[in-house]
């Protein structure tokens, strides 16, 4: 069973909920073979029902201690900018869609989110432009996220504080 | 009249003596190898969310030789305590050696306060960071970015300054910076040993930093 997994983080983030709950995205969805969709809400004022949407099985929920085992679970992550969701996501190797809140200001999350998009890790969209997205993406364009390298940092620090 | 233009050569001449002695300190960073005499104590400073889990990743990749490690979390973060617990527990686990302590300081800043009631917050986090710097005595500051940084690691620069431990900071910015650095960036780039980026168009803007590529 195909299953997409929304996240929000810790933000609310009600446009994105709104959108991808619409008839018009679920039924992109459900064109897509997308069966199941998991919504963690955060703090938004919209928590769907699970008997709200007909044409998928719903799930929806604010918080969870860890979102990794969704993550592990779902076909396809639809995400907010934050860079928590967005690098576990990728770092569970899971074709990532990041939905810009374009109503927040000063929005430095979007530096990560443009340079991984430019390097080709996600896609990405505003919720206004979301259900044409998930009409037209293709996710085989998606490349691998490699891990970052902390032993170089711990290499060169070893060497420059002279450690043995 | 001339007791006024004493007091002000002399102000002029302790300023003048603070910055020279500010200069040499900070440029004395690379001459400074705390881990040929031994164990390399480090103070690490967890901000909320992402910069700790950030900052462990790093940690994780330390060898046994930096101990004793004393974290410092605002005290206004909750979550902060328990993922550096759980961290450590499963250093002990793989019989890595070394200790650790939690200490907690005010935070210097919410995200988004203003800029007016933040120099306060930041004066008030101070006043807890030099005692407690003081104390604690580290070889090395590690830090990427929360506002608890900045207070913490002026209080190394002072440690260094009065000729009572040279400390050196170092500082990783998060890999959320891309094209633009953290306003903790901004103030620690200059006064930083070792200052991290993890993306080429940082390391273009801020040639001083080090770039190794994505660290995290």
């Amino acid at each position: 069973m195909k299953r997409v997994f929304v996240t929000v983080g810790t933000t609310s983030f009600d446009d994105l909920i709104e959108r991808v709950t619409s008839p018009e995205a679920v039924q992109e969805l459900k064109a897509r073979g997308y069966q199941h969709l998991v919504l963690q809400v955060g703090q938004g004022s919209i928590l769907p029902d699970s008997d709200s949407c007909h044409e998928l099985t719903l799930e929806a929920f604010r918080f969870k201690d860890s979102i990794a085992e969704n993550i592990k679970c779902a076909d396809l992550v639809i995400s907010h900018a934050g860079a928590g969701s967005c690098l576990e996501t990728l770092g569970a190797d899971k074709p990532l869609l990041v939905v810009v809140n374009d109503k927040l200001m000063d929005n430095h999350q979007l530096e990560l989110a443009r340079q991984l998009h430019q390097d080709s890790h996600l896609l990405y969209c505003t919720p206004s432009t979301l259900t044409e997205t998930l009409k037209t993406m293709d996710l085989a364009v998606l490349s691998s996220f490699l891990p970052g390298q902390p032993k170089h940092f711990a290499n060169f620090l070893d060497r420059a504080l002279g450690v043995q | 009249m001339a007791v006024l233009l004493g007091l002000f050569t002399g102000l002029c001449f302790t300023v003048i003596c603070v910055i020279v002695r500010l200069l040499i300190v900070i440029r004395s960073g690379s001459k400074c190898k705390p881990g040929e005499k031994g164990p390399v104590c480090v103070l690490i400073v967890a901000g909320s969310g992402g910069h700790t889990t950030e900052i462990l990743r790093l940690m994780e990749s330390l060898s046994q030789s930096y101990s004793p490690r004393h974290y410092i979390i605002a005290d206004t973060d909750k979550m902060s305590e328990d993922k550096i617990r759980t961290f450590e527990n499963s250093k002990k686990d793989t019989g890595s050696k070394g200790q650790f302590t939690i200490q907690r300081i005010p935070r210097s800043r919410e995200v988004r306060q203003s800029w007016s009631s933040s120099v306060i917050s930041t004066l008030n986090a101070l006043l807890y960071a030099v005692p407690l710097v003081f104390r604690l005595r580290p070889d090395m500051v590690l830090c990427n970015g929360p506002g608890t940084c900045v207070p913490l690691c002026a209080a190394g620069l002072l440690l260094g300054l009065l000729g009572l431990k040279r400390v050196l900071l170092v500082y990783v910015e998060s890999i959320c910076r891309v094209e633009s650095l953290s306003l903790s960036g901004k103030i620690l780039y200059h006064i930083s040993d070792y200052f991290f980026v993890q993306w080429s168009t940082l390391k273009d803007k801020y040639p001083k930093s080090i770039y190794l590529g994505r660290i995290v």
